[in-house]
């Protein structure tokens, strides 16, 4: 194995549009040398069945993520807030529309 | 806060609680999780030796391209090959995410570090095989699949929906065109059983050696990778193939096969494990052959992957 091969071409990671109306969603990833090559490669690898009608590739080295270990701490306030979630509130049964 | 293009995982002492709770609750492990080593080890393994059966799996049947009967059936097969292709990049991906680089994988397939399904180091031997493959080695898979889609490593499983909906094309082009030869002419027909008779064992074996002897089962089971033991898995298939074949008005090569009413089960006949082994060992029929093709297939594209590289390292020199 040469030095670049050992190193590779970068990852990407792709992004399709299943039909207009829906956002982009992730389905997975891949190498190539630049954006038009990702997307070349996008569309032969993942849309080879009409799975969709737009692709994205962003540099996985691009994308920031939360740290998976710190999940508690960074995501409980969301749910200690009952309050936030319209089943925290008890109306009269007979109330209607809301 | 980190970046996702640092895919090294985390495992040592300390990471196993949050682990243990996630597999326990029937939670996904996603790669930047922490996992035990041999969790980590086992899924590479697994999931490498999956990529490499995809792409391997095209030689059998690439076989076939350039003499498939119609332009039809051509066409068909060319998508096939193609999909084997794409579903060998979606594991090669998924594995990559435990921190593996796909050159190394590849190159433990060169090497013989790691296997491949022994299934395809068996012969096509006439056209009827494409069609063989079809409806008893892809729906050997479909069935070996399917419980992979709740596997409990995130990117396996997500890469397993996407090759069970594309495996089903596989099989029923298969048992589509395995019907239009049994139903065909008394040599067509004569093909086809050939080709069934030929591929009907060694497509049981596909589910691995029985589970009083497998080695990875147990691990694999409570760590929820392996969802249904290899038995009954292999059960599952056969039950599924004896009404199928006698739609195809084709027969399965096992005098003892016959239906256990008290069960409900095919009964089946003992599998030559010592074939299995065998082949898996290097001595099946065309082990050296797919081998040697596959590393020429590498070594002849090695230029495509150096100006690759190099347009890479011009592109990010331009922008700098």
């Amino acid at each position: 194995m040469t030095a670049s091969e050992q190193q590779g071409l970068d990852l990407w990671e792709v992004f399709v549009r299943a039909r207009r109306g829906l956002s982009h969603q992730h389905v997975g990833s891949l190498h190539a040398p630049d954006a038009e090559v990702a997307l070349r490669r996008a569309r032969d690898l993942y849309t080879r069945r009409g799975e969709g009608v737009s692709i994205w590739v962003v540099p996985a080295g691009a994308v920031s993520a939360s740290d998976p270990g710190e999940k508690e701490p960074y995501f409980t306030p969301a749910r200690d807030k009952d309050y936030r979630y319209p089943t925290y509130y008890e109306l009269p049964r007979e109330v209607r529309g809301l | 806060m980190t970046t996702l293009a640092e895919t090294g995982t985390v495992t040592g002492v300390g990471t196993g609680s949050r682990f243990e709770a996630l597999i326990a609750a029937d939670e996904r492990v996603e790669p930047r999780d922490a996992m035990p080593e041999a969790y980590r080890a086992t899924l590479i393994r697994q999931i490498a030796q999956h990529a490499h059966s995809e792409i391997i799996g095209m030689q059998p049947e690439g076989n076939w391209l350039t003499r498939a009967p119609s332009l039809r059936r051509k066409s068909i097969l060319l998508a096939k090959v193609q999909d084997e292709a794409g579903h060998g990049l979606y594991l090669y991906a998924a594995a990559e995410t435990l921190g593996v680089s796909r050159a190394e994988l590849l190159d433990a397939l060169h090497t013989g570090r790691q296997r491949y399904s022994s299934i395809f180091n068996y012969p096509t031997l006439t056209w009827a095989d494409v069609g063989a493959i079809g409806w008893l080695v892809d729906g050997a898979a479909i069935v070996n699949q399917i419980p992979l889609t709740r596997c409990s490593y995130g990117p396996y499983a997500r890469a397993m929906v996407r090759i069970c909906q594309e495996e089903s094309f596989h099989q029923r082009q298969g048992y589509e065109s395995l019907l239009a030869l049994s139903r065909g002419t008394a040599e067509q027909h004569a093909m086809a059983q050939d080709a069934v008779d030929r591929w009907w064992w060694p497509s049981l074996m596909m589910f691995g050696p029985p589970d009083s002897t497998s080695t990875h089962s147990s691990k694999s089971s409570a760590w929820k990778i392996k969802r249904h033991s290899n038995d009954e898995l292999r059960q599952r298939f056969v039950d599924l193939c004896v009404p199928q074949a006698e739609i195809l008005g084709l027969t399965l090569p096992d005098p003892e096969l016959r239906l256990d009413e008290a069960t409900g089960h095919h009964a089946y006949g003992e599998i030559d494990w010592s074939e299995f082994k065998a082949v898996l060992d290097g001595d099946g029929p065309c082990n050296r052959q797919r081998i040697e093709r596959r590393t020429a297939a590498h070594r002849e594209g090695q230029w495509v992957r150096d100006a690759a590289a190099a347009y890479q390292a011009k592109r990010q020199g331009a922008h700098r």
